[in-house]
């Protein structure tokens, strides 16, 4: 605990964040690299090996720094979002204040495209925001406007789900998926079947 | 040059780690972007040449763990363009015991959205990694450098698969069918954007760009690429990953003015209010809008539907506002016109102008149709590009071909009268849409195929070799180069 202790004051909140998965390092077999990882002591290379008896383990230390840690639930900025999916059934979730629809979806498995990776360059990620928030969301900016103009079943309630960050006030705000839908063409055009 | 020379001695062999810096080199020094691919490429490498099943066999040794057993249900995708890619994301994810192998005939993954996609679009290319991640899944294999219906036969495909899905996209031209389209001077869009792109079969193009006006016939958004493309200052082309080739012409280019041709009006243009967002603020250039051709369009407006709109509204503000940009380069849409003739210089040789048949439309919104006036008018031009469309071409004898609607015929992506074979993306529907089309038009043909294989529509008790059945056969006849690098993975 002592090496933990240390990099705490260095590392701050990372630290924190890893001292909350594994409070007692000196029991847990990822301990060498976490400690390398916090006092920087890694060999160059992100991938680490250790072994034990049975087993020959590779990790990758690179892990640590993507996973998304939220704690929102202890400072009480949590708030509650429902998306409902393409089959129609309702998927309520836990979010923090500043969350992306589109990635909190991501983070739930929930079955929400983003193929441009939220810079605004396709409408994979078009969800229908439920009308009682609709209205509380910022208006879209002209970028976001003309990517939905190219969105499938485009409706009056249409947003792209990777432009939406929560705030407080969205407490409770439901987002639909687009159900399903084929073979629809860009100018609306509705193919005849072969 | 380097580059292209490279990926031609690269073709007779499959995708190896030591040719992906080659093929990266010839993308222009754009920092973030390269890479990007890169890390793609190099994973995708990394991941086709470690076989998966090996690898589960060692950490079933040394931990005794208990995985998934060896995928049974085999499947297989002939194409590695998006359609592929998300027809397999969609399957891969669906069912634990499928394995999904994907077919490319070029060396490198991804199809139109390396070789299509504009290169001043670098945030569309950002769906590579999402299929990179299906790549690198462990039970999806990429196979670059194999061309289904020569290499190996769908026939043959669908004997080690239980499943075949076609999604090899639209590689024809469709073409314009008037006198003089030979000509020099006269180049297609698909060519010109491979062009640009760095597509291998279109290295030899080498644009004659010193005209002061090229034509381009088509309304789309690769039409508006295209203008773009030769109209962009410098500059803003040299921060993209243009081919070094496209630039350097493009420096030395003569190209003012660029005339988009449609057959029918404004209210029926077929690009997306994104790419004329582009053109209308394309630093340096002027818009060239004609005051006729919007004739009523003001009075139409609120019977239209949201996104054609929005866009006809940005076209009739580009109009008023044409007069106050500044700019040394002019585009402008000619509406209601068709062509009729490439006319060709004196001595016969190349593109000297073009000869236009003029319109009028004939009942009103999406569905109006162009019929000529009888009138005629000919424009001066040293280029003609044309833009009409893509069109899917027969890959095999053996699969059912619509030749008139360029598409196999398919009931939601079942291809008619064959169990076990389907069809996704472009040469389902047609060549029309953009990625969000093509992601839902793929994700329901996998769908449709999870369901053929969960109903038992689709046999599955047959056991069937995959890859293992195919390798062989490209061993026999592929060269020694190709026969040599499928060990790794078979």
């Amino acid at each position: 605990m002592a090496a933990s202790a240390a990099a705490r004051v260095s590392m701050g909140q990372l630290t924190l964040r890893i001292s909350r998965v594994a409070p007692d390092c000196s029991v847990c077999p990822l301990n060498r690299l976490c400690r390398n990882a916090i006092t920087g002591r890694t060999k160059v290379g992100t991938v680490d090996h250790f072994r034990t008896p049975n087993r020959n383990l590779q990790t990758s230390i690179t892990r640590y720094h993507i996973e998304d840690h939220t704690y929102a639930e202890e400072s009480g900025d949590v708030i509650n979002v429902v998306y409902i999916d393409r089959s129609g059934q309702r998927i309520p979730v836990k979010a923090k204040v500043g969350d992306n629809v589109l990635y909190l979806a991501h983070k739930h498995g929930i079955e929400l495209e983003g193929a441009c990776e939220a810079s605004l360059a396709c409408s994979t990620c078009h969800v229908y925001v439920h009308d009682d928030y609709y209205d509380k969301l910022p208006d879209p900016e002209e970028r976001e406007d003309d990517m939905l103009d190219m969105a499938p079943v485009l409706q009056e309630n249409s947003r792209l789900g990777c432009q939406i960050i929560l705030t407080k006030e969205l407490d409770g705000i439901e987002l639909t998926l687009p159900k399903v839908t084929r073979n629809f063409y860009v100018d609306g055009h509705i193919p005849k079947p072969h | 040059m380097v580059l292209f020379c490279k990926i031609d001695d690269v073709n007779s062999s499959l995708v190896s780690v030591s040719v992906m810096p080659i093929l990266v080199s010839h993308f222009n020094p754009r920092p973030k972007m390269r890479l990007l691919v890169q890390k793609s490429l190099f994973s995708i490498a990394k991941c086709t040449r470690t076989p998966t099943s090996n690898t589960v066999g060692k950490f079933n040794r040394h931990r005794g763990l208990c995985t998934s057993p060896d995928p049974h249900t085999k499947v297989c995708i002939v194409g590695g363009g998006p359609a592929g890619f998300y027809t397999a994301q969609h399957i891969v994810k669906g069912r634990p015991d499928v394995q999904v192998d994907v077919y490319e005939r070029l060396p490198v993954p991804f199809g139109l959205v390396r070789f299509g996609v504009a290169p001043d679009h670098p945030e569309v290319k950002n769906v590579i990694n999402t299929f990179t991640q299906t790549a690198q899944h462990e039970r999806c294999r990429f196979l670059g450098n194999v061309t289904v219906g020569k290499d190996v036969s769908v026939e043959e495909l669908r004997r080690a698969y239980h499943a075949v899905v076609l999604s090899y996209g639209a590689e024809g031209n469709r073409s314009m069918g008037v006198p003089g389209e030979h000509l020099s001077g006269v180049y297609s869009a698909k060519d010109f954007v491979g062009w640009y792109n760095g597509l291998p079969y279109n290295k030899e193009l080498r644009p004659d760009l010193s005209h002061d006006t090229a034509v381009i016939l088509g309304q789309g958004n690769v039409a508006l690429d295209v203008a773009r493309i030769l109209l962009a200052p410098l500059d803003m082309l040299k921060t993209t990953d243009i081919t070094q080739v496209a630039l350097d012409a493009l420096a030395g280019s003569q190209v003012r003015r660029v005339l988009i041709v449609g057959r029918r009006g404004p209210m029926q243009v077929a690009c997306t209010i994104k790419e004329l967002r582009e053109m209308v603020n394309l630093p340096g250039t002027q818009p060239d809008l004609l005051t006729e051709d919007f004739h009523g369009v003001q009075e139409a407006l609120k019977e239209l539907a949201r996104p054609r709109k929005r866009l006809t509204e940005l076209m009739l503000k580009a109009l008023q506002e044409q007069g106050a940009r500044q700019g040394d380069r002019k585009w402008g849409f000619r509406f209601l016109r068709g062509p009729l003739e490439v006319l060709p210089t004196p001595d016969g040789t190349r593109a000297a102008a073009i000869r236009l048949a003029l319109n009028r439309l004939e009942g009103s919104g999406e569905g109006a149709r162009a019929v000529p006036t009888g009138e005629v008018e000919e424009v001066p031009c040293g280029i003609v590009i044309s833009s009409i469309g893509y069109k899917s071409l027969p890959i095999d004898p053996a699969v059912p071909f619509d030749p008139r609607k360029a598409i196999v015929p398919n009931n939601m992506g079942r291809v008619q009268d064959n169990t076990g074979l389907y069809c996704s993306g472009w040469v389902k529907t047609g060549p029309t849409g953009v990625i969000a089309t093509t992601m839902n038009n793929s994700f329901d043909t996998g769908r449709v195929v999870l369901q053929d294989l969960d109903s038992g529509a689709v046999d599955l008790t047959e056991a069937k070799p995959g890859l293992q059945g195919i390798a062989p056969l490209l061993e026999k006849r592929g060269t020694a180069a190709r026969a040599g690098a499928y060990r790794d993975f078979s």
